[in-house]
């Protein structure tokens, strides 16, 4: 048992990758979430089309095919990516498309009177958005978010064929260097199972932090 | 680095061997999946806690693990217990099992979508179980399925690039091997992005008229 240890250290270096991707990307997936969501519901018909296009092009292909640009011809125009910058990158913007969705779907749910109550509060677009729609909609949001999330942990498993040294990635290593096949992909299975496990939780918790008080107010 | 005509025209015999893989693998594992799917589906109904329990957990686990690594753990880890498998196979039973437990899902909600009388009157009229399924819930409760399936089918045509990690030879795969023998990226990269994307376009126009058609859970 004593060798097991030594590489199942290997395997969780690479889950410490992992997240650190999964948070890095969710971070930037929930920025464009919501740049894109919101953009998809502008006045301007200009920011709708452009919000649009990046909606669609990043659902249109996958994660995969993203990273691989993003790492292999990127480079060619000039921008040279280091394999944790694509990964965020393609994870972020991936995701992102997703959850620009989500926003989009949340945002229009909240009912008209909301928007006239604010016309006649006199409040500005902004205020409008920052204190009536978002903090309502924004509840909508988390159960979606949190599965995206979670879509967004597995599909970095991606980012282990442009060699970053991630739990797929050291997985691959410990598998080269002991022959042994089952000790390595089980445990990250069951890491990776344990880390979607977190999110759903913590998601649901914060569910229940941002509608404490709610009950019988939200139909 | 430019763009290239000649080596786009050069290439394109190869990448469209690619192409067949690609759909072949995502019919396969669509067939896999409807099936699976309908299976777990009625296995997590189970009044049995000892059937209904482990079901669901399995499922779960699936989908809480990405495709990739499941994609290696049939390929690499199976042969070890005996069971050898081509990598085309390996890849439509990963494909299938992973979007099987995404199609148990709709399953869920379909079935449910089903009124409690429809079971009652099943009961009232003597029905066996297998009659009641076959003859009452699953005529009402399949149509309304239909887009939301075609929809995670769709999405499991854009994963089929993971199976070139376990030496499917399918498009990406494809593009791989040119990029890596000709040196040059930009073009195979850059036709497999858009031939997904190209597909996927085409595959929103079908999936709205199938919406119109079928209906939608919800």
């Amino acid at each position: 048992m004593g060798q097991w240890a030594g590489y199942l250290q290997l395997i969780l270096d690479g889950a410490l990758v992992t997240i650190k991707l999964t948070l890095m990307g969710s971070a930037l997936a929930l920025v464009m979430a919501f740049i894109a969501g919101l953009g998809r519901l502008s006045r301007f018909a200009v920011v709708r089309w452009l919000a649009t296009a990046y909606i669609e092009f990043f659902r249109g292909t996958s994660i995969f095919v993203q990273l691989f640009w993003a790492y292999f011809v990127l480079p060619l125009f000039g921008f040279s990516l280091t394999p944790l910058q694509a990964g965020v990158l393609a994870l972020g913007l991936n995701v992102g498309a997703y959850g620009a969705e989500v926003v989009r779907g949340a945002v229009k749910s909240i009912g008209k009177e909301q928007y006239e109550a604010c016309v006649a509060l006199n409040f500005n677009r902004w205020q409008t958005l920052r204190y009536i729609i978002l903090p309502q909609a924004f509840v909508l949001m988390l159960p979606t978010f949190g599965n995206n999330a979670i879509e967004l942990l597995k599909g970095s498993a991606v980012v282990s064929l442009i060699s970053l040294a991630d739990m797929t990635f050291q997985a691959q290593v410990v598998r080269a260097q002991t022959g042994n096949t089952l000790f390595p992909f089980l445990t990250i299975l069951i890491l990776y199972f344990i880390i979607a496990s977190v999110i759903s939780f913590a998601v649901r918790w914060l569910e229940r932090y941002m509608t404490r008080g709610l009950d019988g107010v939200r139909s | 680095m430019e763009w290239d005509w000649a080596f786009v025209m050069q290439i394109l015999p190869t990448l469209f061997e690619g192409v067949k893989i690609t759909i072949l693998a995502t019919l396969l594992g669509s067939i896999v999946a409807a099936a699976l799917g309908l299976v777990i589906a009625i296995l997590r109904r189970s009044k049995y806690r000892l059937i209904s329990m482990p079901t669901g957990f399995i499922a779960e686990f699936i989908r809480g693990t990405p495709l990739l690594v499941q994609l290696y753990f049939i390929f690499y880890v199976l042969p070890d217990m005996g069971i050898t498998l081509a990598p085309l196979v390996a890849g439509v039973i990963g494909l299938g099992l992973h979007y099987g437990t995404y199609a148990a899902e709709v399953y869920r909600a379909g079935i449910e979508n089903v009124a409690r009388g429809q079971w009652e009157a099943a009961k009232a009229c003597n029905l066996t179980a297998f009659q009641t399924w076959t003859r009452v819930i699953l005529p009402q409760a399949l149509p309304p399925m239909i887009p939301a399936l075609a929809n995670y089918f769709i999405a499991m045509f854009k994963e089929t690039p993971l199976l070139s990690a376990i030496t499917v030879l399918e498009l990406m795969n494809q593009a791989r091997s040119i990029a890596n023998f000709n040196y040059r990226y930009i073009e195979p990269i850059t036709l497999v992005g858009a031939f997904f994307l190209a597909i996927s376009l085409i595959s929103v126009i079908g999936l709205r008229w199938l919406e119109r058609r079928y209906g939608r859970i919800g």
